[in-house]
């Protein structure tokens, strides 16, 4: 490898000849080379050595793999008369995800379009908002929840507004990325026209934002759906009580019928988000 | 009427978009701006509107001062004024009708505009328009799917609805084949004449100045150094606005031949 590099390193830049060509195209290979090498020895180290301070082995993955074998076995088949008991949970699940989407983004509009530099030109606004977009975005939607189960009590109102507060961070976010990408022209010809501020942002923004904006919208939708499952783990509503409660009694047979049951949920809105999300844009 | 008085612009970076700018464009004239690129003309024709500002002077529309209004007052100055750009600005995703109908939002409230419910009045403005620019049969398709003629004809529409005593023109064909930049000038002239249209446009094409203006301005450096009619321009007046000879790529008909076969 090392002399691989020198080679490179060597080869003179002269003056362009055919023959001269193929040593510069041979050397730059050769210098890409001992650095991709170079890039998967450092990543290799960087695994190495967080694994070792976290105690992390592959013999613990060699002692549990059995466990994994117990437990799959446990849970087939699954208790399919634990269905009509989960139905309710799982509509609450999709419920909490809808709300908190929508009253997510809600507000997003107005913050997208004060963030966006194109469209509000003042500093000491965008500013301000963005970095709250930011903060908003750092906290994670379980956390989210854990707080707000303190505040408001256990219970799908926590769930929802822990959703509607992730959702405003991302769809705030993407939009006003967006929105600075959006063509300016119409914007100048709508000024040009006479249109005051708002009407130069429901002719000339809107128009060109508003698929980007219906796209984050049922992507944010499809992230909370799977956040909306696990909601119940910190008492938060939704199906997620339920898992967790028929994990801490054993019964993996009823936990298997929820895991299936939220895939075939999950995979259902996905498909129909993706295929609306591809149409639009 | 325009008038412009002592108009200078200068860019933060320090350089001199217009010097000193002195005119009297009359009611009805079908002005051509000529020059070099980077001469001034987009900008000389964006401060008339304000589009950009000009660093001093005063620009006086029908006896109103547009350098100096703010907020209704200089949306209601800019109502009068349609403008047309090399890129059409149209919005590509709504219909040809609505983008016609974005040329009236000034003469509404916010509140009305904000639901998008023109008055029936508005529409038949609208589709009058359309009609003069011989799109009418287009009006309910959206704007992104017709070929760029029909784009800047829109665009036109756009600025007849808006009720405009005033039309600018920046650049208007310069994105079209020369078939259509006929087309198209056909069109501002044919307003210009039966509505009295007072209509300035920014040109490339010497040949197509010539063609259309009742007065031609040549702009070199952000100054004046010509302003007369069609007649007084002549190759060697435009020879001084550009500094050296009209090159073949200036000329439409002859890049419609030939990329610049045997023209000086």
């Amino acid at each position: 490898m090392k002399s691989d590099t020198n080679l490179a390193d060597s080869t003179p830049i002269p003056s362009i000849s055919p023959s001269s060509n193929y040593l510069i195209t041979n050397g730059l290979g050769n210098t890409k080379r001992s650095k991709r090498i170079a890039t998967w020895m450092l990543f290799i180290v960087i695994i190495v050595v967080c694994s070792i301070y976290i105690d992390v082995t592959p013999y613990q993955l060699f002692v549990g793999l059995p466990e994994m074998g117990v437990l799959l076995k446990e849970m087939f088949p699954p208790d399919w008369s634990y269905l009509p008991t989960i139905w309710a949970p799982m509509l609450q699940t999709i419920k909490i995800a809808v709300a908190g989407t929508i009253l997510g983004a809600i507000p997003a509009i107005p913050a997208a379009l004060f963030s966006a530099n194109n469209i509000t030109p003042n500093k000491w606004l965008s500013l301000p908002i963005r970095t709250l977009l930011n903060l908003v975005r750092t906290v994670p939607d379980l956390l989210f929840a854990a707080i707000f189960v303190a505040v408001f009590g256990i219970g799908p109102f926590a769930g929802m507004l822990a959703l509607l507060f992730f959702s405003f961070g991302i769809i705030a976010k993407l939009t006003y990325e967006s929105l600075e990408a959006i063509d300016p022209g119409p914007l100048e010809a709508m000024t040009a026209v006479g249109a005051n501020r708002i009407q130069i942002i429901v002719f000339g923004v809107i128009p060109q934002a508003l698929p980007a904006f219906i796209s984050y919208l049922l992507y944010t939708f499809e992230i909370n759906i799977r956040a909306a499952t696990v909601l119940g783990f910190v008492g938060a509503g939704g199906i997620g009580l339920l898992l967790n409660q028929s994990l801490g009694l054993f019964r993996y047979d009823r936990a298997a019928t929820i895991i299936i049951l939220t895939l075939a949920v999950v995979l259902i809105i996905d498909y129909t988000s993706t295929s609306i999300r591809r149409k639009l844009l | 009427m325009i008038e412009l008085r002592q108009v200078s612009k200068t860019f933060p970076n320090g350089t001199v978009g217009l010097k000193d700018i002195n005119l009297n464009i009359q009611t009805g004239e079908f002005v051509v701006i000529v020059g070099l690129s980077g001469a001034g003309k987009s900008t000389l024709l964006r401060s008339i509107n304000r589009l950009s500002d000009v660093t001093s002077g005063d620009i006086q529309i029908d006896g109103q001062s547009i350098t100096s209004a703010s907020g209704s007052k200089l949306r209601s100055i800019r109502r009068n004024i349609g403008m047309i750009f090399q890129s059409f600005n149209l919005i590509k995703r709504t219909t040809v009708l609505n983008n016609v109908l974005s040329g009236r939002v000034g003469y509404h409230s916010t509140l009305r505009t904000l639901f998008g419910s023109f008055p029936k009045r508005d529409v038949e403005i609208a589709l009058t328009a359309l009609e003069r620019v011989n799109i009418r049969e287009k009006a309910y398709i959206r704007a992104d799917q017709l070929s760029g003629g029909q784009q800047q004809r829109v665009s036109i529409a756009r600025a007849l609805a808006q009720e405009a005593t005033i039309i600018l023109a920046d650049e208007p064909v310069a994105s079209l084949d020369p078939l259509t930049t006929r087309q198209v000038m056909d069109d501002l002239q044919r307003i210009n004449r039966e509505l009295n249209i007072t209509t300035i446009v920014n040109l490339h094409f010497i040949d197509l100045a010539r063609d259309y203006a009742t007065r031609i301005i040549g702009l070199r450096a952000g100054e004046v150094v010509f302003d007369g009619s069609v007649h007084e321009a002549t190759d060697e007046k435009l020879a001084e606005i550009y500094g050296r000879p009209v090159k073949a790529d200036e000329l439409l008909d002859s890049s419609r031949d030939m990329q610049g076969v045997g023209v000086v």
